[in-house]
């Protein structure tokens, strides 16, 4: 391409990348603002700016309790997920029989059922054995999301030569030791996918905590709505609040951007 | 690893439980439940397809029908030119496409809820403010009725997914030779030809995946729709997600609630695997 095409292409990146970011200046100078000084403009630089919205939406959010929670079940959800759907994807992929055939169609077809269809029973099974709490919650997410997980490290494990396992079992390795030792640390690339789809997925998530969690347990998504039923329309607590919940995110994203992109891609390629 | 053999069901039992007593067992109870006059608790008779009757005389279901219908239509088709285009974009040669990359992404890290926050404030104060200063009437106001809630909701779902999309067809797009494209170019083809006539058809898998993701996505939106305009006004913005949630947990009618989710379930199911087949052979022909 020549180079007017290229400052040409440079220019149409930059007003998109600026439309595309516009949303996040907005929250982050309105969050500085005073009550005032939103309804006065809101496209404006923060003048005068406070940090005061962050302070009290900081303690208002019950911040510190809330990132706890969230990175709790993220990463017990996360760690299960992974542990389970790679050993059951690994008795699938090994054996080849119509059973394991038919247990992963199992897997797949659980894909296609919306939440929404099994909430109430789940719900009401969970709560009968008092389980509506954050540790039912991990494992309803390993049951809602091992279908893609085991779907995933099954396509990996058919490039991973059955050679592997069996010069293994001849030095008299287990078949934990197997699984551990040699196969596991192989699958390490798409253990990265697994994790990276999992964690945008729970972290986020809303619908299902807000049935299960009791109140002491409420995650950041829980939180904010709480928060902005009780604030309604004090945006300015509202925007700090929004913006104290997105930082944790930005900063994981900027730090794992390879890996995240590299995720998706998979995730939805396979 | 036979057959029957113990380490077998050892390392798939773990998953299977929790499949079963998240998905399996739940589907069935609701399948069942969707026959009686269940209240969340128990239930005194089978009422048969009475729920099935009741759902489609149900004026909030079939507005929300529609809604989600037309919401669908709207963001798979915005999605995919929107998203292809990104993805065109910054797979040029120029100075910051790896920068735009991480931009165009970065919504799809927040969570639906707080994204709906975002933008109720973007379009209820933000919105305003431009539409004063501009004195355009139309920006006025937003969110306050069924057609600026619709496109609230779409303008929601693009920012916040066609940078997923984009990233799926670049994938696509880095696996076309560039063999063929430079021949192509020796050969006198326009960039419109060389994008007709061989970029696109090599990635008619891409356009597969993506129909379906945006698609079934499309279908099942819920936390946007509640933080955004939590259905309202008088639930002419509710989508079917919502509805059924609503009709459970607002109305307490649980059973009325299943059978919607049955038919909710029926009917993406259906469309999902219907697109797969019809793109699959559309593949094929290319």
């Amino acid at each position: 391409m020549d180079k007017k095409g290229r400052v040409g292409l440079g220019i149409i990146g930059l007003l998109l990348g600026i439309l595309w970011l516009f949303p996040f200046y907005l929250i982050v100078t309105n969050s500085f603002k005073t009550p005032k000084g939103i309804f006065a403009s809101v496209l404006s630089f923060p003048h005068p700016s406070t940090g005061d919205n962050y302070v009290n939406s900081f303690k208002a959010l019950n911040f510190i309790g809330s990132l706890t929670n969230s990175l709790i079940i993220t990463v017990c959800s996360v760690l299960l997920i992974i542990l389970c759907s790679s050993m059951a994807a690994y008795a699938l992929q090994r054996n080849h029989s119509k059973l394991s055939g038919g247990i992963l169609m199992l897997f797949i077809s659980a894909m296609l059922i919306p939440f929404q269809s099994v909430m109430i029973p789940l719900t009401a099974n969970f709560g009968a054995v008092h389980f509506l709490n954050m540790w039912g919650l991990v494992i309803m997410y390993l049951g809602f999301d091992a279908s893609l997980s085991v779907f995933l490290y099954q396509g990996t494990l058919a490039s991973i030569p059955i050679a592997m396992d069996e010069s293994a079992e001849i030095e008299g390795a287990s078949r934990w030791q197997i699984f551990t030792k040699v196969i596991f640390p192989m699958l390490s690339p798409i253990t990265v996918t697994v994790a990276i789809l999992n964690i945008i997925a729970i972290w986020n998530d809303y619908l299902l905590p807000s049935l299960v969690l009791p109140q002491a347990q409420y995650t950041i998504p829980l939180q904010m709505f709480n928060f902005f039923g009780e604030y309604t329309k004090q945006w300015h607590l509202a925007l700090a609040g929004i913006t104290l919940s997105i930082i944790p995110v930005i900063i994981f994203y900027l730090f794992a951007q390879k890996w995240i992109i590299k995720g998706v891609t998979d995730g939805a390629v396979k | 690893m036979k057959n029957k053999s113990l380490s077998f069901w050892l390392f798939l039992t773990p998953t299977l439980v929790a499949l079963a007593l998240v998905v399996f067992i739940p589907v069935l109870e609701g399948l069942f439940y969707s026959f009686t006059d269940w209240d969340g608790l128990r239930f005194t008779k089978v009422v048969g397809f009475q729920n099935y009757i009741t759902l489609f005389q149900d004026k909030a279901f079939i507005n929300a029908f529609w809604f989600t219908v037309g919401f669908v239509i709207v963001t798979v088709i915005m999605l995919n030119v929107i998203g292809l285009g990104l993805a065109l974009l910054v797979t040029q040669k120029f100075k910051g496409n790896n920068f735009l990359r991480t931009i165009f992404f970065m919504p799809n890290m927040i969570g639906g809820l707080i994204l709906g926050f975002i933008w109720q404030f973007i379009f209820t104060q933000g919105f305003q403010a431009l539409g004063n200063a501009l004195h355009m009437d139309w920006l006025q106001n937003w969110l306050t009725n069924e057609v600026t809630g619709f496109w609230g909701l779409v303008i929601v779902t693009v920012w916040q997914m066609s940078g997923y999309i984009m990233i799926i067809y670049i994938a696509y797009l880095q696996n076309i030779p560039n063999e063929i494209i430079e021949a192509a170019k020796i050969d006198g083809a326009s960039a419109w030809q060389r994008f007709t006539k061989i970029t696109f058809p090599m990635i008619a898998p891409a356009f597969t995946v993506c129909m379906f993701l945006t698609l079934s996505n499309g279908f099942k939106i819920y936390d946007q729709n509640l933080s955004l305009t939590n259905g309202g006004p008088y639930n002419s913005t509710q989508m079917l997600a919502m509805d059924i949630v609503n009709t459970a947990y607002n109305s307490g009618n649980f059973a009325l609630s299943e059978a919607k989710a049955i038919i909710f379930f029926i009917i993406v199911a259906a469309i999902s695997l219907l697109q797969v087949a019809y793109n699959r052979k559309r593949e094929e022909d290319l």
